[in-house]
């Protein structure tokens, strides 16, 4: 055998070979220039997709297609067409380092999207530093990432979690309660609750964090009726957490104290339960599927027109993540060119598109949006906004995240209480 | 006192609801010594059945006490038919046997269903102790749980098939020596745990999310009491259910739910690592 393949690659069959290469490519005719153009560009996703987080994840990994084919469908980016490289983390935190290891090392992707909890984005985010892979997170989060190579286009708590804790101040009361999941996101989005509620005279009286697969609230629910809050916030995530409605509800809670949610309704609760148990949540995102707008409006016809049944309902989460392609695809045409270095410099050069959720522009120091956020309650498995926040800006640093001036500054900001 | 009247009614409802779903994983793990690694997923079977009925229009009790168990008792039987049946006696077998069908069924549910949690109206009204207010559907868990344990205490005790239960579970060779046959009475048992986890499942649908991937929220906690509780399983499931119950509602209710699992998961190291057999393998062997 390695006879054979001695004769069929000698030293001088290979020289000869690569001698021709040369000369052609030298001689650059061009359907050569053509053939190497049609290499494609290539787009990880990362993404649950499957298990507890797929009712946030799919409609997300779905966005993604969508973003893809459009932009195919015009010509794609640089004369190339973009492959989309997804992986299933099946909400399991072990697949993302996995799974970012495969698109880094052996896929050499061009781009990363993806990420679902913060969790799973402290993850992978490293990796993606580390390999010099521009990294997309497109999840609304507890903010404060500040890293060159990472771009956020999800909203922060100096974008919504501030307006839910103003209107509860104006409307409720000065005590709150905070129901939260127990990682970084629900911790860190807590302790933005409590700097909010002092800034704004008002106090925390109680906080409670849950594991992803907590079932039973009836502890919880008897904690906040003998602290009596005027109000509860919840930064519940995940499939088996959303039973903490219904068991509010049936406790006789619901007409009692009224909740406001920066994560309520991102999976799709209006339409699974009962709007006796949903109406009048308030709550606080980037866009709602109610949005009278032409871009929003087109958006979901997209959408619905691409997945149709397979679809179960969206969210800013699906927004951002096609603003967040739409912001690389506008930098890889500006910088002409897929090199990181590029593709930063175009990033960082002040760019703004109109969104389906409105004007938005990525912000150069903290590589957040600015963009317009919504405070809005379901009615009748429909939402219904109520207030209209202009140019929010992604101001959880505090001004300390300049990556212009400090490029080579990587850590989260949280908040100081 | 309002707040002591409450937390005693949560305390209650805590133990009803482990001793809930726990005692389908009991009957089987006690009279089988089977570890049911899909009891999560019947239980499962057991909400979506309840979820599909109601939505038909069929009476939420009817769907939750007829024919959840039954649908899911039939499933049971299926599946020991098909694949425990082969497997007894080898523990390992039926771990990794259970746990693949855990999986499949799960895999099931999600392709002809979608994964996506659904949710059933509550029932039951709330009700006032005192200021508070709580949900009266807990006196439902509770009158369940207890209905269950004593309809399985009189089943085991008072009636021959229980007898032949009995049997068959302490000397096999010797029931079999007598006439009967240790293959059906096993059969009976695995549909009969089976269709006490559907019904805990569609019971408990009205308080939590229905979705495929529901039954890994509760595996852990049934192990934990059907291993604290021991070989008896009236009274090891009663015993140990009132334990974790308990801890895991007052540390909660004083600290944070999590420092309650916490607690209740001590709890169980210590007390296996003192009673290696559970409670009944300690005390009041000879109890069902």
């Amino acid at each position: 055998m390695s006879d054979h393949n001695q004769k069929l690659f000698g030293r001088r069959t290979v020289l000869k070979f690569s001698a021709t290469a040369a000369i052609s490519a030298l001689a650059a005719p061009a359907y050569l220039r053509q053939a190497l153009a049609s290499e494609t560009i290539k787009l990880g996703c990362i993404m649950d997709e499957t298990g507890p987080l797929s009712l946030e994840g799919k409609p997300m990994v779905q966005t993604t297609k969508l973003a893809v084919d459009e932009l195919n469908a015009a010509g794609g980016l640089l004369g190339r067409q973009i492959e989309m490289i997804s992986y299933d983390t099946q909400s399991t935190m072990q697949l993302y380092t996995q799974y970012a290891q495969r698109l880094a090392l052996q896929d050499k992707v061009d781009v990363v999207h993806g990420g679902l909890t913060s969790a799973s984005r402290e993850a992978i985010r490293p990796i993606f530093g580390r390999a010099q892979i521009p990294y997309f997170y497109n999840t609304l989060y507890e903010g404060g990432v500040c890293d060159r190579n990472t771009f956020c286009t999800g909203t922060t708590p100096a974008q919504t979690v501030n307006h839910l804790v103003e209107h509860g101040l104006k409307n409720w009361g000065k005590k709150t309660y905070v129901l939260a999941a127990d990682y970084n996101f629900g911790q860190i989005t807590t302790d933005w609750v409590r700097k909010f509620m002092a800034a704004g005279g008002g106090s925390v009286v109680g906080a409670d964090f849950f594991p992803l697969d907590a079932t039973n609230f009836s502890s919880t629910i008897s904690r906040i009726q003998s602290t009596a809050p005027d109000f509860v916030v919840t930064v519940l995530v995940g499939g088996a957490q959303t039973g903490f409605y219904q068991q509010w509800e049936s406790a006789g809670m619901k007409s009692k104290i009224p909740l406001a949610s920066n994560v309520f309704g991102l999976s799709n609760e209006i339409n699974s339960m009962s709007p006796s148990t949903t109406d009048g949540i308030v709550t606080c995102y980037g866009w709602y599927p109610g949005i009278d707008t032409p871009a929003s409006k087109s958006f979901v016809e997209k959408m619905e027109k691409q997945f149709g049944g397979d679809l179960t309902g969206m969210s800013e989460l699906d927004v951002t993540t096609y603003d967040g392609i739409m912001f690389w695809a506008q930098a890889v045409k500006k910088a002409a060119s897929l090199d990181r270095e590029a593709v930063l410099a175009a990033l960082e050069s002040g760019l703004s598109y109109d969104g389906p959720g409105g004007a938005v522009s990525l912000d150069p120091a903290t590589h957040h949006t600015i963009r317009s956020t919504y405070l809005g309650q379901p009615k009748d498995r429909k939402w219904q906004v109520m207030e209209t926040f202009a140019h929010q800006s992604p101001n959880d640093s505090g001004g300390q995240c300049d990556l212009k001036a400090n490029p080579r500054l990587n850590k989260q900001f949280t908040p100081v209480i | 006192m309002d707040l002591a009247g409450l937390i005693a009614f949560n305390v209650v409802t805590g133990i009803a609801t482990l001793c809930l779903i726990t005692i389908g994983l009991g009957v089987i793990y006690g009279m089988m010594r089977i570890i049911n690694l899909a009891h999560g997923e019947l239980m499962m079977l057991g909400a979506f059945t309840c979820i599909i009925a109601t939505e038909a229009g069929i009476n939420i009790w009817i769907s939750i006490f007829v024919l959840s168990p039954l649908v899911v008792g039939i499933i049971g039987l299926v599946l020991e038919r098909t694949i425990i049946r082969f497997l007894y006696g080898r523990i390992l077998d039926t771990m990794l046997a259970t746990w693949g069908m855990s999986i499949g069924l799960t895999g099931l549910i999600v392709t002809v269903f979608g994964n996506n949690v659904r949710t059933l109206a509550n029932p039951a009204p709330s009700f006032g102790i005192g200021a508070y207010s709580t949900s009266l559907y807990g006196l439902v868990i509770v009158a369940v749980a207890v209905g269950a344990l004593g309809s399985l205490f009189a089943l085991l005790r008072l009636t021959k098939f229980g007898l032949i239960l009995r049997a068959t579970m302490e000397r096999p060779g010797m029931a079999a020596a007598l006439g009967i046959k240790p293959d059906t009475v096993y059969m009976a048992t695995f549909a009969l745990g089976s269709a006490l986890a559907g019904m805990a499942g569609a019971v408990l649908a009205p308080i939590s999310g229905v979705s495929p991937v529901m039954g890994v929220a509760y595996i852990t906690r049934a192990f934990i009491t059907v291993l604290g509780g021991g070989a008896a399983i009236v009274t090891g499931t009663g015993l140990a259910s009132m334990l974790f119950g308990t801890i895991d509602e007052l540390v909660s209710f004083k600290a944070s739910p999590v420092i309650g699992s916490v607690a209740m998961l001590m709890t169980a190291v210590v007390l296996i690592r003192i009673f290696p057999t559970g409670i009944t393998g300690r005390f009041l062997r000879r109890s069902l």
